[in-house]
C-alpha cells in the first residue's frame, strides 16, 4: 500500500509549512464562495483541511494505481492507428480514474467544475503523478491549457470549454512548436485567417504537440499578414475536428504521451483574447505555467528513481555488506536526497511566488472593477511579477538538471542491473531526459532569469534574510549565505563592467546559479529552524553552494574570456 | 427506469495491517488498537451500485448496522457518490451474530428503504462467515444472486447479472427486488471524489454530534441537527424503534451463536535452511524433496 503524499515526509513537511492563508483567502474572496457552492472552504483552516484531503486521494491514485501500470504503459506506449491516437490501456484507466476523483480542473473556478485550488496545491498533484507515471503527467499536467482560456478568452468561449476540462471528458494541447520554430516561437508560420463569413480559419503544420490528438487545442498562429516577427502572432482556441493528425513520435522516453505533428486544413477557430497578443501575452503566461509544472514533473521522476536507488542499495550486498555503506554510494544517496530536498523548497516556493502575482492581480482587477484606489495594489503586482518571472525559470532550470543528475546516479548505484530494462530507474532515466529541454531548454531558462540576476530582483527578500539574527549551528552557515551574496555582488559588477554581452551570455548560468544558491539557502536555512533534519540538508546544501560560489567567481572573474573568439580555433568537426 | 439501490456495509479492523500488540494474550482481537477500514466486498458492492446509478438514474442508499464510529464509512459512501446514507445504532444490537445482524438489516431495509435491488460485499474481512447477504434474502423474501460481478442490465422489473463460478461465470435473470452478493475482485471502487469530500467532510451522525457536546457545556448539539439536516450532511441513526425491530430478535439476545472458546494458534515453522545456486546444493534439495514425497 503506498500512497505518494501519505509516504513522502518531505512533501508533508512543505505542505505544512506553507503558509497560504492570505493566497487562499483571495482566492476564495475571503470565504464568500462558501455561501454559493457547498464544497467551498469556510476559513483557511478548512481550506487546508480540504487540500489534504484531496491530496490524500490524489496520493493514493498515483502510488496504488497509476505506479504499477507504469512499466506497462511505457512498454505499450500512445499508438497511432488509422488516423487517430490510441492511449496506452494504463493511461486510458488512469485518466478515468482521476476523472471519477474530479481532479482534472483543480485550480479552474467553481463555476465552470473546478476546485479552485491554489498553483501550489496543484504542483504538489502533479509532483506526485509524475513519481507514479511520468508521461501521465503530460496530460494530466496540461490544465494549464484550461486556465490560459479561463484568463484571457471570452465568457462564451470559457462556457464552451472550460466544464469539459474539469469533468475530464476533454483533454487539450499546446500547438505552438513547428519544424522552423522551436525555441524561437517568434518564426512561427500557421497562418489563421478569417473567411468571408469571418471565421477564424487555421492552416499550417505543428510538430512536437505533446497530447496533439487532444480534444481542445490552443494554437498560436500567425494572424497578421505580412508579419514576421513575434507582433504579428495571435492565439486561437480550435476543437480536434479539423485537425488532422500526421504521425506521432518515436521517443526516448514519456512513451505513454503522444508527441504529435498535426495539420490544420482551414480548420474552423476561435480568437483567444486580443490578436497580436498571441506570443507575446498569452504564450508567455502559459509557458510559465508550464514551466512549474515541468518542474513539479522532474521532481517526481526523481523521486521515484531515489526510492529505487535507496531500496537496491540497501539490499544489495558486495564484499560482505550492503552498498550503501561504501561512501562513494553513501555520497551518492545523500546528493540525491539533499538535492530533492533543496528542489522541493524552491518548487513550492516559486509555486507560492506564482500564486502571489496571480492573487494580486486578481485583486487589482477587483479594486478597478469597484473603483477603489489601486496604485499600490500595482505596486505590488509589479514587484510580485518580477519575483515570479525569476524564480520561474531558475526553478525549472535548477530542478530539471538536478532531476536528471538524480536519475543518472541511481542507475549509476544499481551497477549493470540498471542498465537492464527490467528495473524501473532506465525508465525514469528516459523520461526525464527531455524535463529540462521542453518548455524551454535550460538554456534559455538561464536567459530568462538573468535579467533578474542582475537586476537584483529578489534583493529586497534577501535583504531580510540577511538581516535576521540566527543562532547555534544555523550561524555559520547564515555567514557563508552573506560571503556567497557579497561574492555575486562582486561578479555581477564585474560583468557589468566588462559590458561584453557576448561574454555575460556565456557566464550567465555562473551569475544565476550564485544568485539562485543564495536565495535557495535561505529558504533551506528557514527550514533549519524548525526541523533537525532540515539542519543536516542546510548544511550540505549551504556548504556545497559555498564551495561552488568560488568556482563560479573565478570562472567568471579569471575565467578563459577569449574563449568564445578562440572557438573555432580548436572546435573543430572531428 | 431509476433504479433504487440499497449497500449494506460494514467497518471492520483492517486485518491487513495487525501488529503485535493487537492480539490479547486470550488470542482474542484488542478492537481499540486495530484501525478500522470499510470492509473491501462493500466497497466493490458499493461501487456495482454505483455503476446502476450512472446508467438507469435512481439513488444509492447505504446503510450500516454498527458502533457509533462506523459513520466513518458512511462518511467514505457519499465521497464516493452516496445519495443517503443510515447508521443503525442501538446498544441493544451490539453482540449481534450473523442471524441477528441479518434479522436487523431485513427490518431496516423493509420498514426505511424502498429498494429495487440491495447489494452486500460477499464477505467480511473480520467474521469471514459470507451469511449476511444469503440470509438477509430469505428475511426479505427476495431472490438473491451470490458471487455477482456485474449487473448488466435492469428493465421491466427484472435485472440480468453475471456471477462467478468456477472457470467462468453464469449469466442469470432474476425479479426485482433481488438481493446481489458481489464478490471482491468484480471491479475496482472509484476514488473519492474531490467535490464530494469537501461537501461532505462534515457531515455528522447524532452520536457524533452529541460528542461533542459532552465535551463542550456549552455546545448544544440540536441546534446543529436541524443545520446539518438542511445541508443534507446529517448521517441518519435508526434505533431499534425507528426500525420497528423486535428487540428478543437483536443483538446478544437474538444470537445463537455461542463461542465455545477462542484458540491462539501459533504455526511453528521448521527451521530454515539456505540452498546455495550451486550444483551440489540444487542435486541436495531434489534429493530433500523426494526423500518427503514432494517429488515423485
Amino acid at each position: 500500500m503506498s500512497n505518494f503524499f501519505k509516504d513522502n515526509h518531505d512533501l508533508l513537511f512543505q505542505f505544512e509549512n506553507l503558509r497560504i492563508d492570505d493566497i487562499v483567502a483571495s482566492r476564495e474572496r475571503n470565504f464568500e464562495e462558501a455561501q454559493e457552492h457547498p464544497d467551498a472552504p469556510i476559513n483557511a483552516e478548512d481550506a487546508m483541511d480540504s487540500y489534504r484531503r484531496v491530496l490524500e486521494v490524489l496520493g493514493d491514485i498515483a502510488g496504488e494505481f497509476v505506479a504499477p501500470r507504469a512499466p506497462e504503459v511505457d512498454k505499450e506506449g500512445a499508438h497511432f492507428e488509422n488516423g487517430r491516437v490510441r492511449f496506452a490501456a494504463g493511461t486510458a484507466e488512469a485518466l478515468e480514474r482521476l476523472s471519477q476523483a474530479g481532479v482534472m480542473g483543480m485550480t479552474l473556478p467553481r463555476e465552470f467544475g473546478g476546485l479552485n485550488f491554489p498553483v501550489t496545491i496543484y504542483a504538489m498533484g502533479i509532483e506526485m503523478i509524475s513519481r507514479g507515471d511520468a508521461s501521465l503527467m503530460n496530460i494530466f499536467g496540461l490544465q494549464d491549457i484550461a486556465e490560459t482560456i479561463h484568463h484571457f478568452a471570452d465568457i462564451e468561449i470559457q462556457r464552451q470549454y472550460l466544464p469539459r476540462f474539469c469533468s475530464g471528458e476533454g483533454t487539450g494541447a499546446m500547438a505552438l512548436t513547428e519544424p522552423d520554430a522551436g525555441s524561437d516561437l517568434q518564426a512561427v508560420q500557421t497562418r489563421a485567417y478569417q473567411d468571408a463569413n469571418g471565421q477564424w480559419r487555421l492552416s499550417g503544420v505543428k510538430r512536437f504537440i505533446t497530447n496533439g490528438s487532444g480534444d481542445v487545442l490552443l494554437v498560436l498562429a500567425r494572424s497578421e499578414e505580412g508579419t514576421v516577427d513575434a507582433r504579428g502572432l495571435s492565439l486561437f482556441v480550435c476543437e480536434r475536428d479539423g485537425v488532422q493528425v500526421r504521425r506521432i513520435e518515436n521517443k526516448l522516453g514519456l512513451h505513454g504521451s503522444p508527441t504529435c505533428e498535426i495539420q490544420f486544413n482551414d480548420t474552423p477557430c476561435q480568437l483567444v483574447g486580443e490578436r497580436k497578443r498571441g506570443l507575446i501575452t498569452y504564450v508567455m503566461s502559459l509557458m510559465n505555467g508550464a514551466r512549474l509544472a515541468v518542474s513539479a514533473q522532474a521532481l517526481g521522476i526523481a523521486q521515484a528513481a531515489y526510492a529505487e536507488a535507496f531500496k537496491y542499495a540497501h539490499e544489495r550486498e558486495q564484499f560482505g555488506k550492503t552498498i550503501h555503506r561504501f561512501p562513494a554510494v553513501a555520497e551518492m544517496l545523500i546528493n540525491m536526497k539533499v538535492n530533492i530536498e533543496t528542489s522541493r523548497s524552491l518548487l513550492y516556493a516559486t509555486a507560492k511566488a506564482v500564486d502571489t502575482r496571480d492573487e494580486l492581480e486578481r485583486q487589482l482587477n477587483r479594486a478597478k472593477a469597484l473603483g477603489q484606489p489601486f496604485k499600490e495594489l500595482n505596486d505590488r503586482l509589479k514587484q510580485a511579477t518580477r519575483v515570479a518571472a525569476f524564480l520561474t525559470p531558475f526553478c525549472k532550470y535548477t530542478t530539471t538538471e538536478l532531476a536528471n543528475q538524480i536519475c543518472y546516479d541511481a542507475i549509476q548505484i544499481h551497477g549493470g542491473t540498471g542498465f537492464m530494462q527490467e528495473f524501473n530507474v532506465e525508465r525514469h532515466y528516459r523520461d526525464v531526459r527531455v524535463t529540462n529541454i521542453y518548455e524551454g531548454t535550460s538554456q534559455l531558462q538561464i536567459v530568462a532569469a538573468m535579467g533578474g540576476a542582475v537586476s537584483g530582483v529578489l534583493d529586497l527578500i534577501l535583504d531580510q534574510y540577511e538581516a535576521e539574527t540566527y543562532r547555534g549551528e544555523l550561524r555559520p552557515l547564515h555567514q557563508k549565505l552573506i560571503e556567497i551574496r557579497n561574492r555575486c555582488k562582486e561578479c555581477r559588477e564585474y560583468l557589468l563592467k566588462k559590458n561584453d554581452t557576448a561574454y555575460q551570455e556565456l557566464r550567465a548560468h555562473d551569475l544565476v546559479e550564485l544568485y539562485g544558491s543564495v536565495y535557495l539557502g535561505c529558504l533551506v536555512l528557514n527550514e533549519a529552524k524548525i526541523s533537525e533534519k532540515k539542519l543536516l540538508v542546510a548544511k550540505k546544501y549551504i556548504g556545497d553552494s559555498y564551495a561552488k560560489s568560488l568556482m563560479h567567481v573565478e570562472q567568471i572573474v579569471n575565467g578563459f574570456d577569449t574563449m568564445l573568439v578562440d572557438m573555432d580555433k580548436f572546435v573543430t568537426a572531428v | 427506469m431509476p433504479v433504487n439501490c440499497v449497500v449494506c456495509v460494514k467497518q471492520v479492523p483492517d486485518t491487513s495491517n495487525i501488529s503485535g500488540q493487537v492480539m490479547k494474550p486470550d488470542g482474542t482481537v484488542n478492537r481499540a488498537k486495530l484501525p478500522t477500514v470499510f470492509n473491501p466486498d462493500d466497497l466493490v458492492a458499493l461501487e456495482l451500485a454505483l455503476r446502476v446509478k450512472d446508467l438507469y438514474g435512481g439513488k444509492v442508499t447505504v446503510i450500516t448496522m454498527g458502533p457509533p464510529p462506523a459513520a466513518e464509512v458512511l462518511r467514505q459512501a457519499l465521497w464516493m457518490g452516496a445519495d443517503e446514507v443510515a447508521l443503525i445504532s442501538d446498544r441493544r444490537f451490539a453482540g449481534a451474530d450473523t442471524l441477528a445482524t441479518s434479522y436487523a438489516l431485513a427490518m431496516a431495509i423493509k420498514n426505511k428503504c424502498n429498494a429495487d435491488i440491495v447489494f452486500c460485499g460477499r464477505q467480511a474481512i473480520d467474521g469471514d462467515t459470507a451469511q449476511v447477504g444469503p440470509q438477509l434474502a430469505e428475511k426479505l423474501d427476495i431472490p438473491q444472486v451470490t458471487y455477482t460481478e456485474e449487473i448488466e442490465w435492469v428493465g421491466n422489473g427484472t435485472m440480468v447479472a453475471r456471477r462467478k463460478i468456477d472457470d467462468g461465470f453464469e449469466r442469470v435473470r432474476a425479479k426485482l427486488p433481488v438481493l446481489v452478493t458481489v464478490y471482491g475482485d468484480a471491479a475496482t471502487p472509484r476514488p473519492f471524489n474531490a467535490k464530494l469530500i469537501m461537501e461532505k467532510k462534515r457531515a455528522r451522525s447524532q452520536f457524533e454530534l452529541e460528542r461533542l457536546s459532552e465535551d463542550n457545556p456549552f455546545y448544544y448539539y440540536y441546534n446543529d441537527v436541524d443545520a446539518l439536516e438542511k445541508k443534507g450532511l446529517l448521517i441518519k441513526t435508526w434505533s431499534i424503534e425507528d426500525i420497528a425491530a423486535d428487540e428478543e430478535k437483536c443483538g446478544l439476545k437474538g444470537s445463537p451463536t455461542q463461542v465455545f472458546k477462542v484458540e491462539n494458534v501459533v504455526l511453528t515453522s521448521p527451521d530454515r535452511k539456505r540452498y546455495e545456486p550451486t550444483k551440489g546444493d540444487i542435486e541436495r534439495l531434489i534429493g530433500e524433496l523426494i526423500a518427503d514425497h514432494i517429488f515423485g
